[in-house]
């Protein structure tokens, strides 16, 4: 029994690593085509039918590429700061309920790697260990730009992570729990949580933004001032590496968004037509999915209509607009439970 | 098992936290503090306190040693902008490290009588326990500390804004 529950984890977990990364790597040859289309271009259509075969072309690509290491780099922080940045986007998949369990004679199966009671505060966890992936592979470049996108990007992502976990705080308050796999469960119906926390999905999903390091906060690879950001050394594999986790991070947002705010797997009126419960959970994985890819079309979208931040505004919307606001968000949540009584 | 996930933490964050002395570069410095910290998180976790875990990774490896990072790179300190201490004060150091190690080994040196007096509770790291602990009965040293951490907050704030001006 024990074995047989190592052995669907362990294949629940390549699954979910596997998918993770398909949908990455797909994520963008969406996003040209998204660019493509949003300035009415064609974007990639040479390899293969409609240009899908993009997204191998370009890794094939990064993997032949010549690989330069600087020669006055410290070589083993060097390699570590792709490495982190690629292992902690891996990492936070691990607690996202997926779908609701399928049971098969009599066994339950759940579609969620872990359903660990802090599910929340894993996720910031890895996150926050996220910006080293950014601050070692910048500082061991030797760059004076790598430095200061490395520098920009602790700087950016410290402060949003505030104002990202204050705007949890609110949620928590109304759900009472941090555990994802709960938090998804309570939201059947229409009671999903952006209905009851709209302020609070707002802050959340701009922090996601610069947490990603997406525009309109994509300070730290900034073309026109730092050559190429933290990631300026970085060639091959490792500079795909880096651009790869953005994708997977993207991926990673979108899928905590929808569990937290929209509902997860869950859809309204769904269980008036479809009784049976695996059919039922096979059907909230289509319409989880179905959520992420709308989250992650929204990613790109913001991406290709609002310019760049400055620097001095990035900030100046942390600290002086979106904590007070989180903060008041907090209050006001404090008093509807008070009021309503929920 | 357990016991051995144990003693390897254990020695991962006393190795750790000996090359946080002996690097010379503090950057190193500051990235095997941040191998201690998980080690001891890792400790938390043994000790089913998984809210502990979380919160010690996200505020000290995520946010304090980033900041600590931050600070170093900026400066970017090394070898030969480190500035050389006169031997007094590194007496001063050495006597005052070697107190501090007695006191520590006083005060370690009456724990086994102690051990076995009050067994955990197993479920006492849990966030909902922990809660009910901290709101119910250390309710008032709990809200003293967050008085002290809002004081040092707005003082911190108040010496950003003067440096300013």
């Amino acid at each position: 029994m024990v074995s047989g529950y190592l052995i669907y984890k362990a294949i629940i977990v390549v699954i979910v690593f596997l998918v993770g990364l398909g949908i990455a790597a797909y994520s963008t040859y969406a996003e040209r085509k998204v660019a493509a289309f949003l300035q009415d271009r064609l974007g990639p259509n040479k390899a293969g039918p409609y240009g899908l075969l993009q997204p191998i072309a370009d890794g094939v690509k990064m993997f032949m590429k010549e690989e330069i290491i600087p020669d006055v780099s410290n070589k083993f922080l060097f390699i570590l700061g792709p490495s982190i940045a690629m292992l902690t986007a891996c990492m936070t998949g691990a607690v996202i309920p997926w779908s609701t369990p399928l049971v098969i004679n009599g066994v339950s199966y759940p579609l969620q790697i872990t359903d660990i009671n802090i599910g929340i505060l894993y996720v910031f966890g890895v996150v926050s260990i996220g910006v080293y992936g950014i601050m070692i592979g910048g500082w061991a470049s030797n760059n004076k730009f790598s430095l200061l996108g490395a520098l920009r990007a602790s700087a950016q992502m410290i402060s949003y992570e505030i104002a990202m976990g204050l705007s949890i705080i609110a949620l928590v308050m109304l759900t009472g729990t941090i555990s994802l796999q709960e938090i998804a469960a309570q939201q059947s119906g229409w009671h999903w949580n952006v209905f009851y926390q709209p302020l609070g999905f707002i802050i959340f999903i701009t922090c996601a933004f610069a947490e990603c390091n997406r525009t309109p906060f994509d300070l730290p690879e900034c073309e026109t001032e730092l050559v190429g950001g933290y990631h300026t050394e970085y060639s091959s594999m490792k500079l795909g590496f880096y651009l790869f986790a953005e994708y997977i991070n993207m991926f990673i947002s979108a899928a905590i968004i929808s569990t937290l705010y929209f509902g997860g797997y869950n859809m309204p009126l769904i269980g008036r037509f479809v009784t049976d419960p695996n059919i039922l959970s096979i059907l909230g994985l289509v319409f989880f999915f179905g959520k992420i890819f709308f989250f992650i079309f929204f990613f790109m979208w913001i991406r290709w209509t609002v310019p760049r931040f400055r620097y001095d505004q990035l900030m100046h919307l942390g600290w002086r607009i979106f904590i007070p606001l989180s903060i008041l968000n907090i209050v006001l949540t404090g008093l509807g439970i008070l009021v309503f009584n929920k | 098992m357990t016991l051995y996930i144990f003693y390897f933490l254990s020695f991962l964050a006393v190795l750790s936290a000996f090359m946080v002395v002996y690097s010379k570069n503090p950057v190193h410095s500051v990235l095997y503090l941040i191998v201690t910290f998980f080690s001891i998180a890792g400790h938390y976790i043994l000790l089913n306190a998984q809210f502990l875990a979380a919160v010690h990774i996200i505020v000290y490896a995520g946010a304090i040693m980033v900041l600590f990072l931050y600070v170093i790179m900026m400066f970017n300190l090394n070898k030969e902008a480190e500035p050389h201490k006169d031997a007094y004060i590194k007496l001063a150091a050495t006597i005052a490290g070697g107190i501090f190690m007695i006191v520590l080994i006083g005060s370690l040196k009456g724990v086994e009588h102690i051990e076995n007096l009050n067994t955990p509770n197993q479920s006492a790291g849990l966030i909902k326990n922990l809660g009910n602990v901290l709101y119910r009965d250390y309710m008032l040293p709990f809200e003293m500390a967050s008085i002290l951490f809002l004081s040092a907050m707005v003082g911190a704030v108040f010496l950003g804004k003067n440096e300013l001006k």
